[in-house]
């Protein structure tokens, strides 16, 4: 019943700025299940998203009735397998503003899709004394690709640093994006902090100065409005399992000129056009990219985590959960000392809220969180040198999304009420 | 209540956290290790007092959880008027238990039986183990004749 209401989502909105929380969570079988005796409360969702039933359906679908290999096979399965993966593509162009199908290639999640830039743009436009900027609060994922191409290259790594509430602190800007900057590579929303980032503003200041520009949109894409052609950058990143999609499906878009020119990732099959044994052409776009047979039955069932998206609507998305936000910095005030990384204010920032307690360490808040049935992660989020400016070692972090609700904020103060009786520090 | 959750945080381990022993700095160092946990970023520094072969005080400071610091602790404890090769042995043992490949227990070393809990929650395991494994860099570094610098470990080098 739930699920079907999704495929009409007007129903799904309570009113202009809200979703309809118990319906929503209906259609996520996961989460009806206990943890440790307690109702499980999902806040781990910076990491990964849960996958609604239809998104489970598309994938076993697809295994039932469609399942072959695609592109090349002449038999019916193989034409509905390669349509259904092909349509996929089509739907991402347009869920992320209207992009040519041909700048949106299928790798394995955020991390390949920048390391495929690293290695075939970085590798052909970064040269001796370049300059390559990053900012302070990038996940791994989008700095030890530049750290390495910037040490084999002998290239200079720059990074943008954060003030003391957690923004972007652009006061010696001019100093950092010059004429040298070959790439800005960015993130558009931490995934520590939650802060989002002038991407558009900054993307403009690179341009003047002939640079190429990539965001890392993993963390902002599942949780806004993202539209690609507005933020006016060349390369955006993201991965399907943090908005419904299944694990091991990323995105990669990237302005048509610079693809065209760019020579292939994995070599193999799909990405030739004709190859003898003394030379090869290559496809062309987007499959130049997508060599060997791709995760075709993940990419089809994201499709559905799409639907589902754009069925609640992602300002809807964005406004629950910006208000959510703010209902838990309210109740998390309740606790003393508890202190919170990242910008206060809940327009500038998204779900993922950091916090350390003075006497616990995030480990054992994590461990205790976890024996009441509330899923968090604790550790340094794949985000060291952040950690280091933020004078941690790790923090925990509750991250919010369009299935939580200010009962699960309630469950996860409390807990960490009874967790400060209990290490009794 | 939560049992495993009891089982890790028994009261004796939430002892050793609320106070930790080992935290006054000793008149004389002569065995200084430092280790630390990068996963989680935990930091320890084990330093021995050695009179004649025996370990005459122990001071131990722990940054970390509530089972690195709890085991840090009972490390402070219990090797304190321990000869070397004692404490070297103990850490050993230490190591076994939390591996799983040791459950005996001396009589003396009761304390220990409360880092059981710990195996349940794989993860933690090395939380457990970082006073430990610093302690034995420290007594090995010292016994190779290394004596008077600091000896350094990380519980990924750990691999044994």
């Amino acid at each position: 019943m739930a699920s079907k209401t999704t495929q009409n989502g007007t129903s799904l909105r309570s009113g202009p700025t809200s979703l309809m929380v118990d319906i929503v969570k209906a259609d996520f079988p996961l989460l009806d299940q206990t943890i440790h005796g307690h109702k499980l409360v999902y806040l781990d969702n910076a990491a990964s998203s849960q996958k609604p039933r239809v998104v489970i359906n598309a994938l076993l679908d697809y295994y039932r009735k469609t399942n072959a290999n695609i592109h090349r096979g002449l038999h019916t399965l193989a034409e509905r397998a390669t349509d259904s993966y092909e349509r996929t593509r089509d739907h991402v162009a347009r869920f992320v503003g209207g992009v040519d199908r041909e700048e949106i290639i299928f790798t394995s999640g955020t991390t390949e899709s920048i390391n495929l830039v690293a290695a075939t743009w970085g590798e052909e436009n970064i040269h001796e004394g370049d300059e390559i900027v990053i900012t302070e609060m990038e996940h791994h994922a989008n700095l030890v690709p530049w750290v390495i191409l910037a040490q084999k290259k002998k290239a200079v790594l720059k990074h943008i640093p954060i003030t003391i509430c957690g923004h972007l602190d652009l006061s010696q800007i001019d100093d950092i994006i010059t004429p040298k900057t070959k790439l800005l590579a960015l993130t558009h929303m931490s995934n520590v902090l939650g802060t989002i980032n002038p991407v558009e503003e900054l993307a403009a200041k690179a341009h003047q100065h002939g640079a190429v520009v990539l965001a890392d949109v993993a963390q902002s894409m599942p949780h806004m409005p993202v539209d690609i052609p507005s933020l006016g950058v060349d390369f955006c990143a993201f991965s399907a399992h943090k908005m419904l999609g299944p694990t091991g499906v990323g995105i990669l878009y990237g302005k048509r000129e610079l693809l065209d020119k760019m020579p292939p990732y994995n070599m193999g099959g799909e990405m030739i056009r004709e190859v003898r044994f003394d030379h090869i052409t290559w496809a062309e776009l987007p499959f130049k990219f997508e060599g060997g047979t791709p995760n075709v039955a993940d990419v089809v069932a994201f499709d559905a985590a799409l639907t589902y998206l754009e069925a609640l609507g992602m300002q809807n998305v964005r406004d629950h959960e910006e208000r959510l936000t703010g209902y838990a910095f309210e109740r998390l005030s309740e606790l003393k000392d508890l202190e919170i990384q990242g910008p206060r204010e809940t327009g500038q920032r998204g779900g993922a809220i950091s916090f350390t307690d003075p006497n616990i360490h995030p480990h054992d808040i994590s461990t205790f969180l976890d024996s009441r049935g509330i899923a968090i992660r604790a550790g340094h989020h794949c985000a060291q040198p952040l950690m280091r400016v933020l004078g941690k070692v790790a923090t925990a972090r509750a991250s919010l999304y369009i299935y939580n609700d200010e009962a699960d904020v309630d469950q996860l103060v409390e807990a960490l009420i009874e967790m400060r009786r209990y290490f009794g520090v | 209540m939560n049992e495993s959750l009891d089982e890790m945080y028994r009261d004796i381990i939430l002892d050793h956290y609320r106070s930790p022993r080992g935290k006054k700095p000793l008149e004389k160092t002569d065995i200084a290790s430092e280790g630390h946990n990068p996963s989680c970023g935990d930091e320890i520094d084990v330093e021995l007092q050695v009179d004649d072969d025996t370990v005459k005080d122990v001071h131990v400071n722990c940054h970390g959880c509530a089972i690195s610091v709890a085991s840090g602790s009972m490390l402070a404890e219990i090797v304190k008027g321990k000869t070397l090769a004692e404490a070297f042995r103990i850490a050993e043992l230490v190591k076994k238990i939390l591996k799983g490949e040791e459950t005996e227990i001396p009589e003396d070393l009761g304390d220990l039986d409360a880092l059981k809990g710990v195996r349940q929650f794989p993860v933690r395991i090395k939380c457990a183990l970082l006073s430990w494994v610093t302690l034995m860099e420290g007594l090995k570094d010292y016994k190779s004749g290394q004596r008077g610098g600091k000896s350094s470990i990380s519980t990924d080098d750990d691999k044994d």
